[in-house]
Parts: structure tokens; sequence; C-alpha cells
């Protein structure tokens, strides 16, 4: 049966910004979808909020609606567009949760809109605890014995019956926010309270603890015959009780025998049928008993997941752009394999490899953060390795994490083994009992040390399997450790095991290099094999690589000109989508050129490895020696690293000495810009200011410098991406702590000390170069000042508030910059502006955070031109020349995970925590800033009560607003100071006490929700106890919370436009054909 | 461990290691695709004659079982694989792949590119292969090769038979009956698969296994509601007893004098055709594995199949009064048929399973179905 022809326009729904547990990979699901859809012929309309995707690209999709993701929203979309279908299966929890709200409200039914992919019946079986245990016992799959509850009583009087350890599971939450595993009575009320909370329908499952049970996940497709294929299985090294976006996992499954595997299979079609997944992916996870065998059913996503993306880049079957297919109509055999062409997509992958994937985590960014692994998602990233074998897989993907390891190395300084042995052992039990981030390091450290592999698993609970794949890796470490200088067939073992050049190195205290140069005397080199869904039973048409050490090598390397384009690995804080959107443009921009594209990364969320995005995949970690590997066989023109954040950029020194082609701005230019000691000279000789600074390379020279320039500083250490170790300093002890840390974060780089601009205004522009023309892209005023790290910062384009002549100012600068630099590509500064004075604080020459932003705000694909003229065209002969005038006004807003760290102070500072951004776009910035507020979820109240409470020197400014909020009806409380403050300014206020010192305090006004906005700006360097407890608490009871009095000022006027309810939704396409008219 | 090489026809030659019996051994070499079931493969008696190269790289995770076997030892004459597990990690496993090969006298090698090796037979066809750890000289490897005969016109059904009818009690583990079973069958072993006698008990109450080479007399003694043909190993074409004795059961049919429905699979599904006058021929490298999509060409539904065979029938020379019932969406080859007239059909996959997904099962269920409909 062909598609069906009674639908002819789709509605597709975004994931919105990226949060933890919704990254990417939705932007990859989504981008397949709408690719999929138009080429059979459908329009579909979009809605996502998040600027920085590849989906929400003028050209995927007829009109693209870069709107906040709410049912409001989604109801105007629907009456303008019309649309005869909605497809929700695509865009994670938050598409699935929009439709279903939307559902009840009866809009699709009111419109004539079919929802596809999913019905509303079936998502509430999935996603409802109880109807999924009813419809799992009906169907004979086994469960955890649990029960549901709606209150904290019903709860006590559970868990009475089902025991401690418990599972707590809240329903209709996101990659289980609020969940937990509780072994203590007063840890289960703390988390039931929470999940409560939490829930979207205050629905909370309390389950009989499988931990340390086996994991495993199943991504299942179904179509409209009722055909159902299992795309891969995919097995947890962490045992159940850690979020399987917290767990190292492996596929193909590893330690099942055929018997149960297939008992696990057909339990999973059971499930998808009865849970009624018309068409599309479904993903199943399965505890198993590793005593007896005993297996259960432990959740259903009724959708593409996280786990789908990886599945897909695992095996090479494209679920989501299937799950499109199928939705609108097609049955899995009328759809072709893409990589064998000649099969269809009715089979199952076979695979003849093995893949890990080890997620990333940024507790270094929440110190105060809980780092254990629960069943609530923490991780920010993840990157998937491909090997012949597990170790090797398990290696590279350690060396693609970029977390300062090459590999399974120490964590531990093995002096330590012998002066402390004691203090070590406990250090590394303490480690392998507690799930946690370096887990997989402290088993090896565990090995080291002589723990043995029954020790580990009792620790643990890890499989016997894994552990002693571990040991095999320690043990040969420690052969070659004590095996007196190389040889080839020793060298060659190592590589078979994964072990990179700079981990040898490490082990036989040689340098890299050596390393490097006896495996080129002996020939010692990886040969790429293919992935193709196949294990080879067919021949591949898609040219989809991994590197191994064995025999036959499968690359084609065909005789035209190629470039290679360097990703940005696993997503971080700091280093997310936005840089893959730039490699994705890089991508394409190659083939429009006809060039070959040669895409090098390994992280499986994102759209550059997607099979089909450039002319060859190498999946691979982008480490030098990896990529160095890759220009030896493929000998490209040049490399580009301009878009990959900081990652590849931190190779540019290594593939310049090896004499491999940098397209762009040179070497030399990058590292005059990176290092800040070059960078000072620079400025001086065109004359730009520049904060007073110093350079320093311990705390001595620190402290000096500190004293000449005074304090306030900022230190800073260079080479580094999303500020990590970035500190506002006010006095010396604190200096002295943040030095160290610096030196810690980027050792051998010297650390910049520069004076803090307090209060100053901070700008941020892009620019386009192709060392003769050079072109502003955006310049974009922050709204909180200067100090906060520009990626969470709220942005605003065109600035609101800079007069003309500054901003004419700055603009000369950036060109003079851009000439001196000799930029071609990309380039993004910094400025602050202060006594009407623009100061330099960095320059970049890469693709920015903001790109994508800004490319979508004036309606030109920078990174694209960008790559052109690398390549060597001209922006006269692109026609891009002139800086671009907006009709309306764009804002960017952050997106942080402060409700996954609960006792986190929400505090911005230098060092940026945001994950995700949003883009609101409108008329006026009162408008956009709204837009941008509802699309973060920071929703901000029509009326109801504020409370203030406001450093000394914001009080002046806070008057204005106060008054602002009063005039609008709302009632202020506030501090006493505050209160007094406002009260001689005749505005009436409720004072409050403080928190230790009566009640009710602010705290029982945010538990009962008696206050619907917080205005609190932080009183000094030291932030009180009370403060930080208003501030996390507002964040957990989901209070709009804002810190700095440029945010209030600007969400004052939101509110106004919030009151008279005017919102209106418009296209990015209707947004650039304004744009036409006007420039 | 001690070294070992491999040889193929094509002149491939690797060194690995030793895997089991540090001897030497020549056989075809096909590849299969399962992921996991190498227990199954390697007792599966339809492997006479060949060496089988495991595309998965990780063998032998979680070691050897008492229940997962498909025959009473190891059947195949050769195993390839890319690496062993140091450990078995399973609540069921009694011993390692290693020892387990080393017991039945099986030679085997690791830490070979079997990506390589299963391209080579993709691209030139199955081809004869040797495993050696006691001689690296490929000049006398070679001569060994040449000598040895090819798979084709050898019957190899005769060194897997069982010698004597014997009585099956074993059902499967993973389901039980829906009803109670009844009813006698009779099944012509050419190799049997433990997994059909255990599917098959699950509906019939009396599992009767005979030797291929039984007489007609023998099997009408038992009064059997259904009759099976086996699967098994190589070429059908050789085992002209049992392709004898599939003609006279189908004339039987035929005269009304028997009242029994007839099933085949595998190698059994290729003698039926053969008996019935159709012709079969060599794949140019078989199916063996997991994840073969069939399409019912009735109701259109797809199943995900088990598959083992090098052989298949020719649709073109098959009669007319068959009809081909499935296809195979990877080749179109077919994968099953049904007599119009007679209570006759049989597929070329695998319903048992074992290994391989349980999709299609239900076929036993319409076996016993046509069985039931007869009396």
């Amino acid at each position: 049966m062909p598609k069906r022809t009674d639908i002819k326009k789709i509605l597709i729904i975004g994931s919105g910004p990226i949060i933890i547990s919704q990254a990417c990979e939705f932007d990859y699901s989504g981008t397949q979808a709408c690719k999929a859809l138009r080429q059979d012929g459908y329009k579909v309309v979009l809605l996502n909020s998040n600027p920085a995707t590849i989906m929400t690209d003028p050209d995927f999709a007829d009109a693209t609606y870069i709107e906040p993701i709410t049912v409001e929203v989604l109801e105007k979309i629907i009456i303008k567009e019309k649309p005869d279908a909605c497809l929700p299966t695509l865009g994670g929890q938050t598409a699935l949760n929009i439709a279903f709200s939307a559902a009840k409200k009866g809009i699709f039914e009111k419109y004539n809109v079919e929802l596809i992919g999913a019905n509303a019946e079936s998502i509430a079986k999935a996603e409802d605890r109880q109807l999924f245990k009813d419809a799992m016992l009906a169907a004979g799959i086994d469960l955890p014995r649990s029960k549901v509850v709606y209150s904290l009583e019903e709860a006590q009087e559970c868990v009475k019956e089902i025991g401690l350890p418990c599972v707590i599971r809240p329903a209709f939450t996101l990659g289980g926010t609020g969940g937990g595993v509780a072994f203590n009575e007063e840890e289960f009320i703390n988390i039931i309270s929470l999940g409560l909370k939490q829930s979207l329908i205050e629905e909370v499952l309390i389950e009989e603890s499988v931990l340390g049970w086996k994991e495993y996940e199943l991504e299942v497709m179904r179509d409209k015959n009722d055909n159902v294929v299992i795309v891969c299985s995919i097995e947890n090294f962490d045992p159940m009780g850690v979020h399987t976006g917290d767990s190292i996992t492996v596929a193909p499954q590893q330690t099942l025998t055929d018997k149960e595997y297939q008992k696990m299979r057909t339990q999973a079609i059971k499930a998808i049928r009865t849970i009624g997944v018309d068409t599309g992916g479904s993903n199943i996870q399965f505890g198993i008993n590793p005593e007896d065998g005993r297996m259960v059913i432990i959740e259903m996503n009724p959708r593409v997941s996280r786990s789908s993306a990886l599945a897909s880049k695992a095996t090479g079957f494209p679920i989501a752009k299937i799950a499109a297919k199928l939705a609108v109509g097609y049955t899995l055999d009328e759809i072709p394999n893409d990589i064998t062409k000649e099969t269809p997509a009715s089979f199952e992958p076979t695979i003849d490899y093995c893949v890990v994937k080890i997620p990333r985590w940024a507790f270094e960014k929440f110190p105060e953060a809980d780092p254990t692994l629960t069943t609530s998602m923490k991780s920010v990233g993840e990157v998937m390795a491909i090997g012949r074998t597990f170790k090797e897989a398990l290696q590279k993907g350690l060396r693609g994490l970029e977390s300062g390891k090459n590999g399974l190395e120490s964590v531990i300084d093995s002096k330590r083994y012998r002066v402390q042995p004691q203090e070590v052992e406990a250090q590394i039990r303490a480690h392998l009992i507690n799930p946690n981030a370096e887990r997989i390091f402290y088993i090896a450290e565990a090995l080291r040390f002589g723990f043995s592999v029954d020790e580990i698993h009792s620790l643990t609970s890890i499989d016997k399997w894994f552990l002693i794949n571990i040991k095999e890796i320690i043990d040969f470490e420690i052969y070659l450790r004590s095996h007196r200088g190389l040889d080839a067939k020793t060298l060659s073992r190592a590589k078979e095991l994964g072990f990179s050049d700079k981990q040898i190195a490490g082990i036989l205290n040689i340098d890299e290099y050596k390393t490097y140069s006896f495996r080129q005397r002996h020939e010692i080199y990886p040969v790429y094999k293919l992935v193709d869904t196949c294990a080879a039973e067919f021949k591949a048409y898609t040219p989809y690589y991994y590197s191994t050490y064995e025999q036959e090598d499968e690359t084609w390397i065909s005789p035209g000109e190629k470039v290679v384009i360097l990703g940005g690995g696993p997503n971080r804080i700091g280093q997310g989508i936005e840089f893959d959107y730039c490699c994705v443009h890089a991508s394409f921009a190659l083939r429009e050129e006809g060039v070959e594209s040669l895409m090098v990364n390994c992280n499986p969320e994102t759209v550059s490895t997607d099979y089909d995005t450039s002319s060859k995949l190498y999946f691979e970690p982008v480490t030098l020696e990896d990529v160095l590997n890759i220009t030896r066989k493929e000998n490209p023109k040049g490399v580009i690293l301009q878009f990959g954040g900081q990652t590849p950029l931190n190779l540019a020194l290594g593939l310049d000495k090896a004499g491999i082609p940098i397209l762009g701005t040179k070497a030399s230019s990058i590292d005059a810009s990176e290092d800040r000691d070059k960078f000072k000279k620079l400025l001086n000789k065109i004359g730009l200011k520049q904060a007073p600074s110093g350079i320093a390379n311990s705390f001595y020279e620190a402290k000096k410098i500190a004293k000449e320039i005074g304090f306030p500083v900022m230190v800073r250490p260079s080479y580094v991406l999303g500020g990590r170790a970035m500190e506002i300093v006010y006095d010396e002890e604190v200096l002295e702590r943040f030095v160290r840390e610096a030196i810690l974060a980027s050792p051998n780089q010297p650390i910049l000390i520069d004076k803090f601009l307090e209060d100053a205004i901070e700008i941020d522009v892009d620019l386009i170069g192709d060392g003769q023309t050079y072109v502003i892209a955006g310049i974009l005023e922050h709204i909180e000042e200067a100090g906060i790290h520009s990626g969470d910062s709220a942005m605003c384009m065109p600035p609101f508030s800079l007069p003309d002549r500054m901003i004419e100012r700055i603009r000369q600068a950036t060109y003079d910059l851009a000439r001196e630099l000799k930029i071609v590509g990309l380039m993004n500064i910094q400025y602050a502006v202060k006594y009407d004075e623009p100061y330099v604080l960095e320059v970049n020459p890469r693709a920015s955070r903001t790109i994508p932003f800004v490319s979508k705000a004036i309606g030109v694909p920078l990174a694209k031109l960008a790559t052109k003229v690398m390549l060597g065209k001209t922006l006269e002969e692109l026609g891009f020349t002139k800086e671009v005038e907006l009709p309306y006004t764009c804002v960017k807003e952050s997106v942080f995970p402060f409700n996954r760290f609960s006792g986190v102070d929400i505090m911005l500072g230098p060092e940026m925590k945001s994950t995700g951004e949003v883009m609101g776009i409108a008329e006026d910035f009162a408008n956009a800033y709204l837009k941008s507020q509802i699309a973060a979820s920071q929703s901000l109240p029509k009326e109801g009560a504020v409370f203030i409470s406001v450093k000394n020197s914001d009080k002046r400014s806070m008057i204005f607003i106060a008054k602002k909020l009063k005039e609008l009806n709302f009632e202020i409380l506030a501090t006493q100071g505050t209160a007094k403050a406002l009260r001689n300014n005749g505005i009436e206020a409720r004072s409050l006490p403080r928190i230790s010192e009566g009640r009710p305090n602010i705290l029982d006004y945010i538990k009962d929700k008696k206050v619907h906005l917080i205005i609190n700006t932080p009183s000094g360097r030291i932030p009180r106890q009370d403060e930080i407890k208003i501030r996390s608490e507002a964040v957990r009871f989901g209070i709009s919370c804002i810190t700095t009095i440029s945010g209030a000022q600007t969400s004052v006027s939101a509110i106004e436009v919030l009151r008279k309810d005017i919102i209106t939704v418009k296209s990015i396409q209707e947004y650039h054909r304004e744009l036409k008219k006007i420039n | 461990m001690k070294k070992a090489c491999i040889l193929l026809e094509d002149g491939f030659y690797q060194e690995g290691l030793s895997l089991g019996a540090d001897s030497e051994t020549i056989g075809e070499v096909v590849f299969n695709t399962s992921m996991s079931g190498y227990q199954e493969i390697l007792t599966d008696a339809s492997y006479k004659g060949q060496i089988v190269c495991m595309t998965y790289p990780l063998i032998g995770n979680y070691g050897v079982n008492p229940q997962d076997v498909e025959s009473s030892r190891v059947r195949v004459d050769g195993f390839i694989i890319k690496e062993r597990s140091r450990i078995v990690s399973s609540w069921r496993a009694e011993k390692s792949l290693e020892e387990y090969l080393k017991q039945n006298n099986i030679v085997g090698i690791d830490s070979v590119d079997t990506r390589a090796i299963t391209k080579r037979i993709r691209a030139k066809g199955s081809m004869k292969g040797l495993i050696s750890a006691v001689d690296f000289d490929t000049g006398s490897l070679k001569e060994k090769l040449e000598r040895f005969p090819s798979i084709v016109g050898r019957d190899l059904v005769k060194e897997v038979v069982c010698r004597e009818s014997y009585l099956w009690e074993e059902a499967t583990q993973e389901e039980e009956p829906k009803e109670k079973p009844t009813g006698t069958v009779a099944v012509i072993d050419c190799g049997i698969k433990f997994s059909i006698l255990r599917n098959l008990k699950n509906y019939f109450e009396k599992i009767i296994v005979l030797p291929a080479e039984a007489s007609l007399d023998k099997i009408l003694e038992l009064n059997p509601q259904g009759i099976l043909f086996s699967n098994g190993p190589g070429d059908p074409e050789p085992v002209s007893y049992a392709i004898e004795l599939g003609r006279k059961v189908i004339e039987r049919l035929r005269n009304k004098e028997l009242k029994a429905a007839v099933m085949g699979i595998c190698l059994g599904h290729q003698i039926l055709g053969l008996a019935l006058g159709g012709k079969t021929y060599k794949l140019k490298f078989g199916h063996h594995g997991g994840n073969h999509p069939v399409k019912d060409l009735k109701t259109g539904k797809i199943d995900i199949t088990s598959q083992n065979h090098n052989f298949c029938l020719d649709i073109q020379t098959l009669p007319r009064d068959l009809e081909v019932t499935h296809i195979n969406l990877y080749d179109k080859t077919p994968e099953g048929m049904c007599h119009k007239n007679l209570p006759l059909f049989s597929v070329q996959f695998h319903p048992e399973a074992g290994p391989g997904p349980f999709d299609a099962r239900y076929i036993f269920g319409n076996f016993k179905k046509m069985a039931d409909s007869l009396s």
C-alpha cells in the first residue's frame, strides 16, 4: 500500500531548547522526518523554538515557526496553516506532552487535524504508569511489583508492602526528573514529595527495587500492517538504578543467550502491539535478574528517543526517517534500505562490530550538585565509539569524551598506592559502590590496585563480562609498563586493544610523537570498515566508516577534491548543537561546490553524524591521532576546524605541524587570538582598549597582578570553552583557589587576569570575512550586564539600548580586528561598554555559539558562506557584502539545567551553565523577549505577588521596576531592607522576615505558591545562604527567579505585553520575505 | 594459546589463535549473521560439512549450557570467530565455548578478520576452507584443500541422521501449549533440530522421530496425523532415499490412502519439491542468519526468520499444482509452497527459530490445524 494521499500538509513539533535528556538527537530525528516527508511531496509545517537546529533552517520546511512550544501557539499555527495531520513522535517528550495536552483540550478534533504516529490513547497508555501496568499484565508481560500513588499518605501506606529500597518514578516528566531510589524513610519522603510536584498530573509510581539487575533496551518499529522489527538491542554496562542516559551502554546485547534475547524480543513486539503504537518507533526497556533470569519490562517510550538516535548510528538504520514514512502509510517492505539499496527496510540490522556509548557530565560546572548517578538523568552529552571489540570501542569512546583522558587512564597517582594504600583503597571502594561519572576509571583503578573481578562485581553489580574485558586492557597496560621499550608486535596488540598513542606514551613515559613515529616506521595503521546494517552480507553504498586495527581496509578513496570537517565531539555545556549546526552547513556548502566532504565526529546525537549529511562519514574520536590517520588515508585539500567549537581548534597547532592545510583563518592567527599575551600586543597595535590585565603562571604572579590592577578581577585560562574555571574574584583568598582550578582545567597554559568591569553592557559581534571583504553579520546586545558568560546571557538583535554612535564605534573596531587577523571565515568578538567606551573582552576566530541564531535572524546561511569563502570564493561572488538591517527584533534566551541539580545556586557568572537556547522573534523588543521567556519555560505571571530582595547598589534602579509592577496590580513582598527603601519612595510593600528569623517567610510563600515572581540580585561576592535557598527553592517549585536588574526591567515590559494577550505567530519564511523588501 | 591459520580456496590466508582442538579441518566455509545463538549453530546438523564463520565478532560471552542444543553434539566442521570471551557470563552457563569445542574435538580459530572472510564469500560464493593448528605450510595446505571434495552431490544426511526411531518428550521453554496436545506426528529425520521437535510437542501428543531411510510402512504403522520432513545438511539431490519416501507419501495422499498433513522444513522443503518433480540449485553463498524478511504472499505479512540453507528450489520447475506461498524479500527466492489439492506445505526458513526470532512459530499451529481438519 503506498503513501496516504488524503493528507497533504503535516505539522511536525520539535523538541525546543537543548536540556538534559533532550539534546540534538531530536534535531537529527526531526530533520530526517522533514526531509523524508517533503521528498514524498507533503507540505511540512514545523514548530520549534530552538534556532540552533538544522530542522529550523528555512529550507527544511514549507513554513517554520520559531515560536514557543505551547498549546496556545500550536493552536494559532493550526488556525493559520490548516494542516491535515500532526506528527508528534519525533520531538521528544516535549512534543509528545504538548500533543497530548492539545488532544485533551480537543484542539485537533476542533480543527480536524489527525494525530499520526501515535494517538492520544496510546500516548496515555505508555506514559501513564497504571494504564501501562494494566496493559502489560493483560498481555502476560511481567513487571516489577509496583503501585501508583497520588499523595504522600498513600505512598507511605504502599511502601510497607513493597519495601525499601524502592524506586520512585513520577509520571509525565522529562528524563525521569524528580525520580530516584529511596534507601531509607527520610529519602523516601523527600523523593515522593518532589516527584508529586514535578509530575504534570501529580502522579508517582512506587516500584520494587530491581537495583543491580541487568538492563536492556530494544528499539522497535511497527508499520500499519502490523509488521514489527527490532532495529537494535542495547545492553547497559551500568546495571539498573542508573538512568539509561547516564549509563555506559553497548550494542548489540552481549550477555544473553539467543533464547533469552528472543524471549525479550517477542515481549517487546507484544508490548508495542498492546500499547497500540500503530506506526513508527518505540523504545522499550527491560530488566533481568542475573541470578535466575526473571525478566521484567521497565518502561516504554512511544516515540523516537535518544536511544533510537544511538541505535540508528549504531546500525545504519535511519529510525526517524522510516518512522516518518510509516506515519504516512508506507509499510516497511515498501521502503528501501538506503545502505544496501536492493533490500527493504523490513529486516533487522545485524552488526559485526561493537558499539559503546559513554555519557558526558558537567558536574565541574555545578560543584554543589550531588554527583551520584541515579534514575534521574544528569549527563549533558554522549560519545559513541565503534570497534571490532568491546575493548577497542571502550577506549576509543573514552578518548573521544575529551575529559582529559586518552583512554582508560589512571585517576589516582600511583605513588599514592604505596604511601597511602588504605586511603586509596577506600577511595576506590567508595567510587565503585556509588555510581558516579568516573566509575569506569575507578574500575580500572581497582584492577590496578589488585581488586579481583569478583570483588568489583559484588561492589558494582556490573556484569563480569564487561569487567573481564576491562581487566584485559589493564593487564596489557601492566605488561606494557614492565616491558622495556617498544616493539612492533606489542604496539600492534596495544592498538588492537584501543590504546591511543598518547596513552601508550604516558604508560612508557615517552613523547606522543615517539609512539606515532614508531608506528609510522613499522606501518602500524588502522584500517577502516563499513557500517552497513547487514554484516557484509550485501554490498553497501553508503560510505560510513570506523577505524580498527585489523587486516582488510574497505575505504574507497576517490580522486576528486576533498575537505575534512572536524566536528565538536560530545555535547557539553559550552559546546553543543550550535557547532554541529555549523559543521552540517559546511558539509552542505562543500557539496554545492562539488567538493567531497569528509565528516569526522563521534557524537551520535547529531545531524553531522547522519550518514547522508556528508560525502563520507568517519565515526571517530576527534583527537589528533585519529584525525591524522584519516588525513593520511584521504590526503584532503584541507581541514575545516572553525566550526566544531574548541575541540577541533585545539588540534590546530598539531595539524599545522603535521603539514595538514587548515582552511580559512591561519593557525598563527588563531594562536594570536587565543594566546592572551599575543592578543594583548595585537590590540595595542591597533589601538583598541582592553580592561587592564596581566598574565600569570603561578599564584604568586597572579597576586602581584591583582594588586596592580585592583579587585575585582576576572581570572580565565586560555584555550578553554564555556568559561571553564573562569571566575570574578574579589579578594586574595578566593584568587588563590581559582588560580589553582584554572591551572587544573588547562595545564601548561597561562592564566589571564583582567580587571572586571562591573555593570558594563556586553556586546557580541559576529563577522564573516574572505581576507579582503569583511561583513558584520550581527551585533547582539546582552540583556544581562557583563560578567555573565555570553552563553548564558539573553541577547537582543539589533541592540535595544546602545546609542548609534557606540554601535558605529564597535563596528569600526570589529573591522579593524578582522583586517588585522586576516579573517577568512567567521569571527566573533565580545565587547564590554563602560563609561561610553568599548573594551574588547575576547576574540574568537571561529564560528561562535550565536551563528545559527544570527543566521536565522538575518536569513543568511553564514556557516555555508564561510565554508565557500574558505574554499576561495569571495563574498562579492557569493553576493553578501552588506550588513543586514532587521525590521523586527530577535531575542535569544538561555535555558538552564538547575532543576536537575537540587540545592544548586542558580546565580549566573562567568562560568557557562546553560545547556540550550531559544529564540523569540517579534515586531518589538518586549514581545520578542516575552516569547523567548515563554519558550524557555520562564513563566512570567500576569498577576499575583512579586518578591523583591536586592543588594544595596541595586535599590535605586529597583524603585522604577517596583512602581511599574504596582501599576500592573502586583502585590509586592520584600525583605525588610528592600521594603523600607520602596516605602520611602511611596511604594507599598509587605515586608517578610528573614528565613532564620520568623515564619511565614518567603520559603513558605514559595511552597504555598503564594508568590509568582522573584527578583533577587546577589548581595555580594559570597551569596548569603538565605539567597541560595530562596533561588533553589524557586527553581524546585517552578517560580521564575530573576537575578539581574536589567533582566527585571525587561521582564516587567514583557509582563505588560503578556497582560494584553497579543502574541501572534509568524513563520521564519515570512520574516525573511520582510527582510528582502528593505535590504 | 596455540597459533592457528586459515586458508580459503581463493588464496586468502591469515594466522590467528587456535580455538578448540589443536588439529586440522576442511569444509565449505559459510558465514552466519546471527549476533547470538552460537551454541544452537554449533549443534545444528544442517552445518555438517561446513565451517561456520560468525560475522558477529564477540563470541562465547554467555558460555554453553545444557539446554540450548539443537542435536546431541557439535555438528559444524569448523568454527571461525573474531574474539573469544575469557569469561562465561550467564546464570545457565556450565562451560566455556573453548572447553565445549575441545570436548567435541572441533577445530576453530579466532583473532582473524571475519569481515574480510565474509566479504570474500559474498563476492565469490561459498568456497572450501581449511583451518589448521598443526600445518602452516601454505603449499601443503593448498594441496589438501584442492583434494577435498565439493559439497555439491555429496549425501551428508547419512552422516547425521539417527540410527533408530525414538520418542521425543520435551516442549519449548518459552511458551505453554494453548490447547492440550493431541495426535501423533512422524518426523523424518534428515538431521533434525531439536527446536522443531520442541515446537511440535506444543501441538502433538506423540512425536516419533524416524531415520530418513525408514520405510513407508514403518511410518504408516504409527497412524500419524502429520508427517514432517526435517531440515538437514547439504545438497538435497543425493538424498535419494528421502526423496523416494516423499514420492511414496505424496502418492498415498493422492490416492487418498493416507490421511495426514505433510510439512517440510528447509532440506525437507527441498526434498518435497524434488519429490513433486521440481529442481534445486545452489545459491551463491546461501542464507545463514536470523534477520531475513519473509513475506507471506496471501496475507502480506512479513516475518523475520531464521535461515540456514545453501540450496534452493527453482520456482520455474515446480509443477502447476504447487503454489509459492512465501518469498524472501532480500533476493526474492521462494521461501514456502503449498499444494493446491493435497494437505502438504513446506517452508524454506526455520519457523522453529533456534537460533533466531520466534515470529514464524505459528506455522506449527497451521500444521496442526491442517492435520486436525483431515480427521
